[in-house]
């Protein structure tokens, strides 16, 4: 093999791609894994994640210079003075906003891996066939029983940690021994079953998350310090590092290479095949090309479909994958910020011991068991119960040891939950190529056009309706609900504009996802959803990855490739 | 937990202590010199003031021992908007001449507790200042400006004016409180001494023991 000459390519290093890695890697194949920014190394790259906040100049806020030179990425709350460099900069990385769209990127080796939520779900048949049955969009071309064992392999390998709840829309798993709820959400979780034990079968519990509450090889379990976002020294919540990228490199296979931004999948319209990719070295701009026989692409949901929009458009001008006319439609996320909370008396004699990364969950009950609202799919809530800082003398008290003392006390108990909602697939929620704008390199940037519409707007009224009403049952003090963020992007679940499908007609891939117009490039990140449900997406990336990587190595195999 | 209901859910459990927060939406250009924006002589003052608002006690140190100065100057300077900062320069003249006036002394010379009573009722103007209401009509005024900034950027496409919209200024001393009990709450000394510090826990218990009196966890 010369030197640009690989088995496989993956475009991307972040969750899925992290994923994809490793299957090609332990298969046995010859793997290149591109990544556009820097290299972060696990654990000693982790620089901040043992600081105290009295260690930064601005204890972990940002400068005003910081907030206007981003405008964009100041939008989430991420991104503050101990790990700015871990979102992508707005300066290198513009977009175009038709409508506003909060897009959040994690340009180095990791990715988002490193940041993400680590709320890990199953999809149910009832995501799956929801497309069908409301005769919205296209059919997925994958039901449960196809993906849950590529579920039962990603749970096993990544570890998470759950209750076993016999729920039919939220399947149980492979799951490592649950994280605990804390004595409030315990006795608000036991009034909500019993409030709506003939009504909908509500439940609260505990979050499902990717962190290790028993060690697996190399990994400890979770120390509850809940500085994630900083980076995790224990290893005890998944990312590439921790998890996907030190199992690869064991292979002896995989060769990665950051700071190579992918500007094009290289096709040859003879063969109907890819045959490697364009690279511009961000920190040479030189030019490279890289060959192999099979192609996965997990740049991200929009940074996949934009690879796409400008590969091979001299066969088709709207790009490689375009021929359905569907490439860049139908972009989705979760809808988030609108929900409910309270005050919650008594527990003065209690408090938590560590610091939880993670909540209490309640599963989605609303259009279920032939419920109709006036919204179709549903909704579940992330939350959880903790005890604020400060009694109440702190507000009387102006200066002093009297306001000292009252501040370094604990005051009473709050509750909170948020819904995570269906986006409906909307084929005019959509990203194009920007024609008139360029980046740095001279790459043309995408151009955003979406929006929630009124189902999502219908759905978050219930949200806020639906969570006051159930605090209220659960006797919780001065219920307030809040509907804020409403905005395409805040969920950070970027999905769809690639999506997968029966027909080439209607759909970009295949049910293995396979582009149709050239069957060696897989679509593994979120592009390829064809509906959002309302679970957290990236368990369900994860499986498909691996089981694309099985037909992939099948089919190459096979010389079908 | 999502990192996104994470946040929510710090700010609940933070309670009111989070109120320096509102600060900080940024706005206005900034535009001021870096250097020597304080002489040695504010630095002393504004030592002296965190030190009454949070002072000393037996089993952990003050705003003095907490450097809350130089976090005072760092934010002052690097995240306050130029009509945050305008407000809390001239304030902290303001105080000065309203301390020579009152007591013929500057503050530092002030007994404890003639600076406690000196405070508490600057503390106590400044809550009378914001309902005043040629504080309303300017506050009105100001918000109004900052709207319309915020949907002449929307037309021109620019979602993230939205996130930089500068919030009014209150009475200088109520950012001087916040930025003492912000500050100090995130020192060393406050968060290791007057609260109760973790860096590791290691486990997780959801009903731990607690009774009145007792510190709270720093986070």
């Amino acid at each position: 093999m010369s030197d640009n000459s690989y088995d496989a390519i993956v475009v991307g290093s972040g969750i899925s791609g992290g994923w994809a890695a490793k299957e090609l890697t332990e298969k046995g194949l010859k793997v290149l894994m591109l990544e556009r920014g820097k290299d972060v190394k696990h654990i000693q790259d982790y620089v901040n994640a043992t600081k105290g906040p009295w260690e930064f100049p601005h204890h972990g806020n940002l400068t005003l210079a910081q907030r206007k030179a981003n405008p964009n990425r100041i939008r989430g709350f991420g991104p503050g003075e101990m790990n700015l460099d871990w979102w992508a900069n707005d300066a290198e990385t513009p977009y175009s906003e038709i409508k506003q769209f909060n897009w959040f990127r994690g340009y180095q080796v990791g990715g988002r891996s490193l940041l993400w939520g680590k709320q890990t779900y199953r999809w149910s048949d009832i995501d799956f066939e929801a497309n069908s049955k409301d005769g919205l969009a296209i059919d997925w071309p994958v039901r449960y029983k196809e993906i849950a064992p590529w579920y039962d392999h990603v749970e096993k390998f990544i570890g998470v940690s759950g209750s076993i709840e016999n729920l039919p829309q939220l399947p149980d798993g492979q799951f490592l021994p649950p994280m605990e709820m804390n004595v409030v959400e315990k006795d608000i979780a036991a009034r909500v079953k019993e409030a709506y034990k003939d009504i909908d079968q509500r439940r609260i519990i505990i979050g499902r998350c990717a962190h290790l509450t028993a060690e697996l090889p190399g990994r400890n379990k979770c120390q509850y310090r809940n500085k994630c976002h900083l980076g995790c020294p224990f290893g005890a919540y998944f990312s590439t590092q921790s998890s996907t990228l030190p199992a690869a490199m064991k292979t002896g296979n995989l060769t990665l290479r950051p700071w190579s931004i992918v500007t094009k999948v290289l096709y040859d319209k003879d063969k109907k095949r890819a045959t490697g990719v364009e690279v511009l070295d961000a920190e040479t701009n030189k030019t490279y090309e890289f060959k192999a026989k099979i192609i996965f692409l997990n740049a991200s949901t929009l940074n996949s479909t934009w690879l796409l929009l400008n590969s091979a458009t001299d066969v088709w001008p709207g790009g490689l994958g375009s021929s359905s006319g569907e490439l860049g439609h139908n972009l989705m996320d979760h809808h988030l910020g609108s929900g409910a909370g309270g005050r919650v008396e008594g527990y003065e004699d209690k408090t938590v011991y560590g610091r939880r990364p993670n909540g209490v969950y309640i599963p989605r009950y609303r259009n279920l068991n032939n419920e109709k609202r006036d919204y179709i799919r549903g909704f579940g809530y992330q939350g959880g119960a903790g005890r604020g800082r400060g009694t109440k003398a702190a507000e009387e008290i102006a200066v002093g040891v009297g306001l000292k003392q009252a501040l370094t006390e604990f005051g009473g108990w709050s509750v909170w939950f948020g819904g995570f909602g269906e986006v409906l697939p909307y084929h005019d929620n959509m990203v194009t190529l920007d024609k008139n704008k360029k980046d740095k390199w001279g790459l043309n940037i995408l151009a955003i056009d979406a929006e929630l519409k009124e189902n999502e707007l219908n759905m978050r009224k219930e949200i806020v309706n639906d969570g006051k009403e159930m605090l209220e049952k659960a006797g919780v003090k001065n219920v307030y609900g809040f509907d804020s963020d409403g905005v395409m992007g805040q969920g950070i679940h970027e999905m769809g504009t690639a999506r997968m499908g029966n027909d080439p007609k209607t759909s970009v891939l295949n049910k293995w996802n396979q582009l149709w117009d050239a069957p060696n490039v897989f679509v593994t990140d979120g592009a390829f959803m064809t509906s959002a449900g309302c679970v957290n997406p990236s368990l369900t990336y994860m499986a498909f990855t691996a089981r694309a990587v099985d037909h992939a190595v099948n089919e190459l195999k096979k010389q079908n490739l | 937990m999502n990192r996104r209901e994470a946040l929510s859910y710090v700010g609940i459990l933070l309670g009111g202590t989070i109120i320096g927060a509102d600060a900080f939406l940024a706005g206005c250009k900034p535009s001021v010199k870096k250097e020597g924006l304080f002489q040695p002589e504010d630095l002393a003052l504004l030592d002296e003031i965190a030190e009454t608002i949070i002072p000393a006690t037996p089993d952990s140190g003050g705003g003095k021992a907490a450097g809350l100065t130089t976090f005072m100057s760092h934010i002052i300077t690097d995240c306050y908007t130029e009509n945050e900062r305008n407000v809390m320069l001239k304030g902290i003249d303001e105080l000065k001449k309203d301390c020579l006036a009152k007591h013929k002394k500057d503050f530092i010379n002030l007994t404890r507790s003639e600076k406690e009573i000196f405070l508490t009722q600057l503390h106590e103007e400044a809550l009378r200042y914001v309902k005043t209401d040629a504080y309303m009509k300017a506050k009105e005024t100001f918000d109004k400006q900052q709207d319309s900034w915020v949907k002449s950027e929307k037309e021109r496409k620019n979602f993230g004016a939205a996130y930089l919209k500068e919030n009014f200024p209150p009475h200088y001393f109520t950012m001087m409180r916040q930025l003492t009990l912000w500050g100090y709450f995130s020192s060393e000394v406050g968060m290791t001494k007057a609260l109760r510090y973790m860096d590791t826990p290691g486990h997780y218990d959801g009903a731990y023991p607690y009774k009145k009196g007792d510190k709270a966890w720093a986070i």
